[in-house]
């Protein structure tokens, strides 16, 4: 008996063992319900019960938005660029009144839901937005003269809001790294300033204009929601083409294999990208000087500073801005109305919120999807939390099984949520989940979406605690638990509330896999949003921007607590 | 020829650089010495022209540089950190210079070749800089600065980042490339021994002015004022009363000491500080007039000689000495100071 609790005693401290114990659970929970799913899209193809063959397979409907998708992400990647490489240089050189505001700012886009920024663009510049209904008043025209909707256009505006952010802090955060007398040196040794950038500035910032090049594209490769709603119909990526085969025209086995060449680009796209950001020059001296930001000088740098900063201010700003605007202003009748209307201030579209209207698309109030949305997040925190400690607890020990089990959790940021929300209502459409009358599926699907998030905020701060604290306690007279409670937890406070608001906000804009998986009496705010934004009246219009705007202002101020909590030195990437 | 005029510049609204002046000749070695924060560094980027000055001049044979960027100043500049770029290996940092200057191919490879040859770093020419030692950084650095054939060369702490020994032989190398290639150079650093090794001049750099300068024998046998004896750590300095002037005489806690000064004396009732070189102590000078008396309360063995601490009295717990014979701690000691050993210096607070 007693030699059995040894050998137990001896697993306790084996590295292997207890890795092995922490991952149990997570490596379960992921097999189950993102692999199985991922491998029923390839058994789709060979099952004969699908009647499907690769010879009847039309070439072209892969291509053509295979081809479309690559050349979208590659333009919007481009522009992006065009717009976040100068902004780069901007945040690291120079200081500017606003600097401040515009650095929280850059961070919003990263965590606003897809719709909300659709959202925004639709409220600024669409045909019921501030711009357009603005030139119909003052040149009393008839229709709409900006017509935004629906075209390329708008898809690339949105992605170049989207990405900005990214290009400016990948970039930035090296720049303002680089060691100053290697520009110092150069110059010295007779390189003009701008042989200086080309043979010294340039190479070094190469890998990481390659890396947020690589993520940008990556992004606009898998964009979802703002190309639906934005760019419409006859504007199809691949993921916009899932959604149509699959759910519109129930052509799952071209969805599937749409899905499998999606998750190969993603993944190519990310190992392409992962080998590049862990290939940043290394500091050849430890006592390197950063670049100091100064005041912009020179004449033609004050006006460069200052263009910048009101492009960036406008491009970030004007579209949430016009959005909470127009979701409290009436500006064209309702669905019926005639005659004069009343223009102004008004609150209704909030106060609509509440009420079921006949007409209505849905059997619910659509303040019922905010509470769904709340609901979900919170179950999708609870999931996420237990699983994401439990490998954040894991990746600590040191066991060789962390190397291959680390990536397994981290493909789920490769695979897009329409794959995901694809295999789950091809694996899961049966007995038990289809007997439930909750829809526990959303908020699995959002777990699995959130969780590499988690842990990656997670583990850091954990393995940031220094092991002499848990001995010091132990020494202290601390038992096990204890020394978990005394130490870990209290240390590791503000990760777990960044981890429980990177969940909250993923959950409560996730778009893609909830289209999937909403059901009519159970909306997401999200798929709300979608419903009543193309409905006709302004009702429906209206509260359509309530919503997005509530959603905003949830994940923008759980963006600030983000920032003011974040370990120094750590930037969301 | 560099002539240094007036330069003036503050950190942080505060003075670094009060109206800096010196002149580099050719062929001269001058050393800017100065404890750290001093502004050594700040005024070799003037000079390089990677900062400006808020006022004075910087003058290559009478040519003003004010108007030329660094880049076209053909001047060498080796970084503290040694800066070698981190995405080019030991060949193409030291080619860079060259490039810059738009050499002839075969010309930079036969340069760089030189080199390499000349740091004893043959070999290395492909080797990432990333993968070099401390000491091998150093020289690639070094080797870097002089390629191009600057008109002049500048060193910030180029052995700082070293430990002891590697710096000492590192040293030696440097004084002998430095001799060949016959470049007027300004070598700064804060470690006197460092200082006196290189320099054929030095120039003491404190509180924003050059407090002295010299060759280093002279500074080190005539430190101008008491800060000099300080920062040199020279020996004990004591402080006392003028009583009489010719011959000095100064009543101290020691008693009266006969003392000699290089300066006019201060007047009879002002304030004093006698500096007491620890090697300078004697101990059978039974005409000496200068006798002072203590207990060892501590003894170390250095080799050459015997580091001997006194207490000799309430005001002066800690006196030291040097001596060739060993006293055991406990001991009564007398020793003697000669009138001609013992330095009266101005305050340091005179000069500014």
């Amino acid at each position: 008996m007693s030699s059995f609790a040894d050998q137990l005693r001896n697993w306790a401290k084996n590295p292997t063992w207890r890795a092995v114990a922490f991952w149990l659970l997570p490596a379960i929970f992921l097999g189950y319900f993102f692999y199985q799913p991922l491998l029923a899209l390839f058994n789709l193809l060979i099952s004969p019960r699908w009647g499907f063959s690769f010879s009847e397979l039309n070439l072209n409907k892969i291509w053509a938005p295979l081809r479309f998708t690559v050349f979208q992400a590659s333009l919007s990647t481009l522009l992006t660029l065009v717009i976040g490489l100068p902004g780069a240089w901007l945040f690291t050189h120079f200081s500017f009144p606003g600097k401040r505001a515009l650095r929280t700012l850059t961070t919003l886009p990263f965590i606003l839901p897809t719709v909300v920024v659709a959202a925004g663009f639709n409220a600024l510049l669409g045909p019921r937005g501030w711009i357009n209904l603005g030139l119909m008043l003052l040149f009393n025209l008839d229709s709409p003269p900006i017509q935004f909707l629906n075209t390329f256009g708008a898809i690339l505006t949105a992605h170049v809001f989207y990405n900005t952010t990214i290009v400016i802090r990948v970039v930035s955060n090296a720049w303002a790294k680089q060691n100053i007398r290697l520009t110092h040196a150069a110059k010295v040794l007779g390189a003009s300033p701008w042989q200086t950038f080309k043979e010294v500035t340039l190479p070094l910032l190469r890998p990481s204009i390659y890396a947020a090049t690589l993520l940008v594209f990556l992004f606009n490769f898998t964009s979802f929601g703002v190309v639906l709603m934005l760019g419409g119909p006859q504007y199809a990526t691949l993921e916009v083409e899932i959604y149509i085969q699959a759910l519109h025209l129930l052509n799952l086995p071209l969805a599937s294999v749409l899905s499998i060449l999606q998750l190969v680009c993603t993944l190519i796209i990310t190992i392409a990208h992962r080998r590049l950001s862990g290939q940043q020059a290394l500091p050849i001296s430890p006592r390197a000087q950063e670049i100091g930001v100064r005041k912009p000088r020179k004449g033609f740098e004050k006006i460069l500073v200052i263009l910048l900063v009101v492009a960036l201010f406008s491009l970030l700003i004007s579209p949430m801005a016009s959005l909470a605007l127009r979701s409290f202003v009436k500006l064209e009748p309702n669905r019926g109305e005639r005659g004069e209307i009343e223009r102004g201030f008004t609150l209704n579209y909030y106060k609509e919120l509440g009420i079921n209207r006949r007409g209505s698309l849905f059997y619910v109030p659509p303040i019922a999807a905010a509470r769904n949305s709340f609901m979900f997040a919170l179950i999708t925190i609870v999931i996420t939390l237990f699983f994401g400690l439990l490998v954040a607890y894991a990746l600590q020990q040191s066991s060789p099984i962390n190397n291959i089990l680390d990536p397994l959790l981290m493909l789920p940021l490769g695979a897009s949520a329409i794959t995901l929300g694809l295999g789950f209502i091809i694996v899961f459409n049966r007995p038990p989940f289809s007997n439930i009358n909750f829809p526990i599926l959303l908020p699995i699907a959002h777990s699995l979406v959130a969780l590499p998030f988690v842990v990656r905020t997670l583990s850091p701060a954990l393995q940031s605690i220094p092991y002499s604290l848990r001995s010091a306690a132990k020494v202290l007279g601390a038992p096990p638990f204890r020394v978990w409670r005394e130490v870990d937890l209290p240390l590791m406070a503000p990760s777990i509330l960044v981890a429980i608001i990177f969940a909250l906000t993923i959950s409560l804009g996730e778009f893609g896999a909830s289209t999937f998986l909403s059901r009519p009496e159970y909306p997401t705010l999200p798929v709300a949003i979608f419903r009543y934004i193309s409905q006709p009246g302004a009702m429906n219009y209206g509260q359509a921007l309530a919503m997005s705007t509530i959603l905003m202002v949830v994940c923008a101020g759980g963006i600030l607590v983000i920032e003011r909590l974040r370990l120094p030195g750590k930037d969301i990437f | 020829m560099l002539t240094v005029e007036n330069i003036e510049k503050s950190y942080e609204g505060k003075p670094l650089l009060k109206k800096i002046s010196f002149v580099v000749e050719q062929d001269e070695t001058i050393c800017l010495l100065g404890s750290s924060g001093s502004g050594k560094s700040t005024l070799l980027r003037i000079i390089a022209g990677l900062e400006e000055p808020e006022g004075g001049r910087v003058i290559w044979n009478g040519q003003d540089l004010a108007g030329t960027p660094a880049h076209q100043r053909r001047f060498g500049l080796m970084f503290q950190d040694y800066a070698l770029f981190p995405h080019r290996n030991v060949a193409e940092n030291i080619a860079f210079g060259l490039r810059m200057q738009n050499r002839p191919q075969e010309e930079i490879q036969k340069s760089v070749t030189n080199a390499l040859e000349t740091i004893n770093m043959r070999g290395f020419a492909d080797r990432k800089v990333t993968e070099l030692s401390g000491g091998e950084q150093q020289r690639v650095a070094l080797a870097r600065a002089l390629a191009p054939q600057p008109r002049l060369l500048m060193l910030d702490e180029p052995l700082g980042a070293l430990d002891r020994s590697l710096r000492e032989q590192l040293s030696t190398e440097l004084r002998r490339i430095l001799r060949d290639t016959k470049v007027p150079a300004i070598y700064v650093t804060h470690d006197q021994e460092e200082a006196f090794a290189i320099a054929d001049r030095l120039l003491l750099l404190h509180d924003g002015v050059i407090l002295q300068s010299g060759a280093p024998h002279e500074i080190y046998h005539h430190p101008k004022n008491v800060w000099v004896a300080k920062f040199f750590g020279l020996g004990n300095l004591i402080e006392g009363r003028v009583i009489e002037r010719s011959p000095l005489k100064v009543d101290t806690p020691l008693g009266i000491i006969q003392a000699s000064c290089e300066q006019d004396p201060p007047q009879i009732g002002e304030k004093a500080t006698l500096l007491f070189r620890p090697t300078r102590a004697c101990r059978n000078e039974a005409h000496c007039p200068n006798q002072i008396a203590g207990e060892v309360v501590d003894q170390v063995f250095q080799g050459e000689a015997y580091h001997l601490t006194m207490r000799i009295n309430e005001s002066i717990p800690l006196f030291n000495v040097s001596l060739s014979e060993p006293v055991p701690v406990g001991d009564k000691l007398t020793i003697y100071f000669k009138p001609g050993d013992v330095l009266c210096l101005e305050d340091e607070g005179d000069q500014s």
